[in-house]
């Protein structure tokens, strides 16, 4: 069990960083698809099929197409051949150096922090469990959820259509 | 070393590498995803302290973890929504050059 | 088939509905709705007339709340008795005929429905005037008669003199009409109600008038005296008694038409009609003895001095019109008479007879004006019996109805029952006399008048080209013609239904055969001196020389001058009115104008005291205290630097802080 969870931990954390250095956006866009299929490989380690699922449906099918499409439409020509900055080069050590230091505190806590004994076993949780609690317990909820996500996707679309038509001094 | 510290362990590193990414990187996509890493971060621990928690019948934090995805989702169409505009505003995606609103 | 005293509104609703669209719009059919809607109040006039002829004795009333005020409820009413169905009856069915009149005289005025807009206020408002059941509500309509008869008379208000007419007769008869309201309010005051009649308690009736009478005033007057006289005020001032009388002949510069209707046949006549309505008030006191004088002997002689003046200035004028105002001045002041020597209902009788044939009368006159192109001087016209065969047998007729030639015309009637009231009036007789005397100038100057406009040769153009005019204007004529000579068969000595109806309580006059035959021979007189002096020898030209101004220049001259009233109203009231308004002005100017200027110019001194305080002293510390506020702000301002990597590191640095900072503490 342990020896599996290293390994996906090994391919999520390897891909992310990996997807974290890389000058070229699309080798970074198609690691991290890779590091999310990774999570959810862990939801699948933890028992948490639906989630695995919806991991799946949601970051490597729909985010990461809306990720290529950006880097598509955003992309700049020969941007991996530029030189390196001065500034870039600072920031990226102080990032570093910000995200180690975190690390580090974090990581001691955790490493020190004591929990109760938990069962062995997996807990079972059906397909069925989950779809009854979304409907009933969290009802408003998910409505709330759906409306939200409306709000944000006609926001999308509103934000990036191309409003050269209209003019901005001459709008109501 | 329990298997929840270890998951505690990978969410912690996953969320850092996502830290160092958001401040790093000058590509306003790359600074997004980052952030995203960060998120899924914060859902392995829940799926962790609930695979190990007290009270796993309850399937309270799948649930949240179902939630967490869905405003990831919004969270991402808009933010890329705004590069694109932004984009089209300033002709590249960088982020420190976006600083129209600085006082 | 009668008309309840409940719709009586209805009678002055028609011509103000027809008035109200006139206001609206300029079509030339206002006109013949006018007719349409006269002519209906004349059916419903009559209507009303058959319902107060069953009884004639009963007052009915419909009494309502208008508002409340205070303490108590201002109530208004409609009266429908005898006097008022008759009024409205004659107003209505006169009215028609002027409307039906002016269709042909006014047909080529440029402002012809206007004309028609303001004939129906005026006919709604007088209508409203005779169904009053309050003095207020009659007061209301009183003064929108006014305003009628001033829109009226100045109809033609481009030109001066008649804007000027039109002032002349709105400012004279607010006079009148001051004294009028101030009576109006004490006995408001006084009594608490200003109904006429209300169960008992209106101010007609019996309880109300002896409490009335009973009061005696600091001067000795009983209050019912003193309130009646106020009342008669307005009455002198819209019935163009003496000393108020110089407007009516200057309003002849109206319209013809409304001269019949307004100054001849009607709102005149509402002076006389306010003294008859309130006539239990002014004779309140006729029982009492110990009263300096009886407010009714006040109206008797006034009307006896008007009845006289008139009808001698009338003697002296030239233009056809205002011989027919001077000659309506000396009627209405007959009806006074009769009024002040007790026989109202003899009064009416005259008003109804005399509204008929001066209508008659200044129609005819309005005919031959426009036949003759607007020539106006008796002078000038001439010889238009032989052009305009109708209009002169009905001009005759009214002349002879006037001048009171026996037993065929209604004037001889009318003026016989005055003259046998006044008879036996046992104050004076000196109001007789007068009569008497007016009775000689009536029939001389209206001889004068026939003779000079309808005899001889023309005397110029349009005298010369005169020819008939079209029936829309004849016909009128000749029914006022007829109506001239049968109404005075409703009030002889030998049949009196007129006054009986009006008043139950009339007793015909026995004997009184002498003093008829005493007037019939002055009428004989009358009519033989202005034959001898006009008509033996026709004028030949315009220019000669009057008989009478040969025979007496002075008296002659002061005549035609109108005895200067006018001069002497313009040396006295006119130039009291200067003065008043020179000192006003002077006081506005100099005194109250010195005193603003001088509390501005203080204004100006402390504000400029105050603007130096502030910019040496209190500025300097506001000014610090914004510019510190400033930096601030400005300090915090350039912390946001646009940098998203800034912020989140600095985020991130601070989350690491608190860690630390909470792991040392010892929290676990």
């Amino acid at each position: 069990m342990t020896a599996a969870l290293l390994l996906i931990a090994v391919l999520m954390l390897g891909s992310a960083a990996a997807a974290m250095l890389r000058r070229n956006l699309i080798h970074s866009a198609l690691l991290l698809v890779a590091s999310w299929t990774g999570v959810a490989a862990f939801y699948l380690w933890a028992g948490a099929e639906f989630v695995a699922f919806a991991q799946i449906l949601v970051y490597a099918g729909a985010v990461s197409m809306v990720v290529l499409f950006a880097v598509l439409l955003t992309r700049q020509s020969r941007e991996a051949d530029l030189p390196i900055e001065p500034a870039t080069v600072t920031r990226t050590a102080s990032a570093f150096a910000v995200a180690a230091s975190l690390a580090a505190v974090i990581g001691s806590a955790v490493a020190t922090a004591r929990f109760p004994a938990a069962s062995a076993e997996a807990p079972a949780a059906s397909v069925k469990q989950i779809g009854l609690e979304l409907m009933a317990e969290h009802g408003a909820a998910l409505l709330i959820v759906g409306i939200v996500l409306t709000v944000a996707l006609i926001g999308a679309t509103v934000i990036a259509s191309n409003d050269k038509k209209r003019d901005p001094e001459d709008a109501p | 070393m329990t298997p929840l510290h270890l998951c505690l362990l990978i969410s912690t590193a996953l969320f850092c590498i996502g830290l160092f990414g958001a401040l790093a990187r000058s590509n306003t996509i790359l600074v997004l995803l980052g952030i995203e890493l960060m998120l899924n971060a914060a859902n392995i621990n829940f799926i962790a302290f609930w695979r190990y928690g007290p009270n796993p019948a309850a399937a309270n934090g799948m649930i949240f973890v179902l939630f967490s995805i869905a405003v990831a989702a919004a969270e991402a169409a808009v933010g890329l929504a705004l590069i694109i505009a932004v984009y089209r505003h300033q002709k590249n995606i960088r982020l420190q050059e976006a600083t129209v609103l600085k006082g | 088939m009668t008309l309840p005293v409940q719709l009586l509104w209805l009678i002055p609703a028609l011509p103000l509905l027809v008035a109200g669209i006139g206001a609206l719009t300029r079509h030339r059919g206002v006109a013949l709705a006018a007719i349409f809607a006269m002519a209906g109040s004349f059916v419903l006039s009559c209507l009303a007339l058959a319902g107060a002829l069953q009884d004639p004795a009963v007052h009915a009333t419909y009494n309502f709340a208008w508002f409340d005020l205070g303490h108590g409820t201002l109530r208004l009413g409609f009266l429908l008795d005898p006097l008022t169905a008759l009024m409205t009856t004659m107003v209505t069915f006169v009215g028609t005929l002027i409307f039906i009149f002016s269709l042909g005289y006014m047909k080529k005025d440029e402002n012809f429905s206007r004309f028609f807009c303001f004939l129906c206020l005026f006919a709604a408002a007088m209508l409203g005037l005779l169904v009053a059941n309050s003095l207020l509500l009659l007061f209301i309509c009183w003064e929108l008669v006014g305003l009628a008869s001033y829109l009226l008379i100045g109809f033609w208000f481009h030109k001066p003199s008649a804007a000027a007419a039109a002032k002349k007769a709105f400012i004279t008869t607010r006079i009148g009409d001051l004294g009028f309201l101030l009576g109006l309010l004490w006995l408001a005051d006084s009594t608490g109600s200003l109904l006429f009649f209300d169960n008992g308690h209106g101010v007609l009736e019996a309880a109300t008038l002896a409490s009335l009478s009973g009061q005696t005033l600091a001067c000795g007057l009983a209050l019912s005296t003193a309130i009646g006289l106020l009342i008669f005020c307005g009455a002198i001032g819209k019935s163009g008694q003496f000393p108020l009388h110089v407007w009516l002949p200057d309003a002849m510069e109206g319209p013809t038409p409304v001269s019949a209707l307004i100054h001849a046949a009607t709102m005149v006549a509402a002076g006389v009609f306010l003294i008859a309505r309130v006539y239990p008030l002014m004779s309140a006191d006729a029982l009492l003895t110990a009263v300096p004088v009886h407010a009714l002997t006040v109206v008797a002689f006034i009307g006896a001095i008007t009845a006289l003046l008139g009808a001698l200035i009338a003697c002296a004028q030239n233009d056809i019109k205002r011989v027919l105002a001077f000659s309506t001045v000396s009627q209405l002041g007959y009806m006074m008479l009769a009024l002040g020597v007790g026989a109202w209902s003899a009064a009416i009788f005259h008003l109804l007879t005399h509204a008929f044939f001066k209508a008659l009368l200044f129609l005819g006159a309005g005919s031959v004006i426009h036949a003759a192109h607007h020539e106006q001087d008796i002078r000038r016209l001439g010889g238009l019996r032989t052009k305009m065969k109708f209009t002169f047998a009905s001009f005759a007729i009214g002349m002879m109805a006037l001048s009171g030639v026996p037993f065929l015309f209604s004037g001889f009637w009318s003026k016989e029952a005055i003259l046998h009231a006044a008879h036996e009036w046992n104050v004076s007789h000196l109001p007789l006399y007068a009569g008497l005397c007016a009775v000689v100038l009536t029939a001389f100057y209206m001889t004068r008048l026939v003779a000079e406009t309808f005899f001889g040769q023309p005397r110029s153009h349009g005298a010369d080209h005169a020819h008939e005019n079209t029936a829309a204007m004849t016909a009128p004529l000749v029914i006022l013609a007829a109506c001239a000579v049968l109404l005075g068969f409703l009030g002889t000595p030998y049949w009196p239904w007129l006054q009986k109806t009006l008043d139950p309580h009339y007793e015909a006059t026995q004997g009184g055969l002498g003093l008829m035959l005493l007037s019939i021979g002055l009428v004989g007189a009358g009519l033989g001196l202005g034959w001898w002096l006009y008509g033996r020898k026709l004028r030949a030209t315009a220019a000669d020389r009057d008989p009478l101004a040969t025979a007496a220049p002075f008296v002659m001259a002061a005549l035609a001058n109108r005895l200067g009233f006018d001069e002497l109203y313009a040396a006295t009231v006119g130039r009291l009115n200067t003065a008043t308004a020179a000192l006003a002005a002077f006081l506005d100017r100099y005194v109250i104008g010195g005193l603003v200027t001088f509390l501005a110019q203080l204004g100006i001194f402390s504000g400029s005291v105050n603007r130096q305080m502030d910019e040496a002293n209190l500025n300097g510390g506001f000014d610090a205290v914004s510019e510190s506020v400033r930096e601030t702000g400005l300090f915090y301002s350039r912390k946001q630097t646009g940098e998203t990597h800034g912020y989140l590191r600095v985020v991130a640095v601070a989350f690491v802080l608190l860690f630390l900072v909470l792991a040392l503490g010892g929290v676990r």
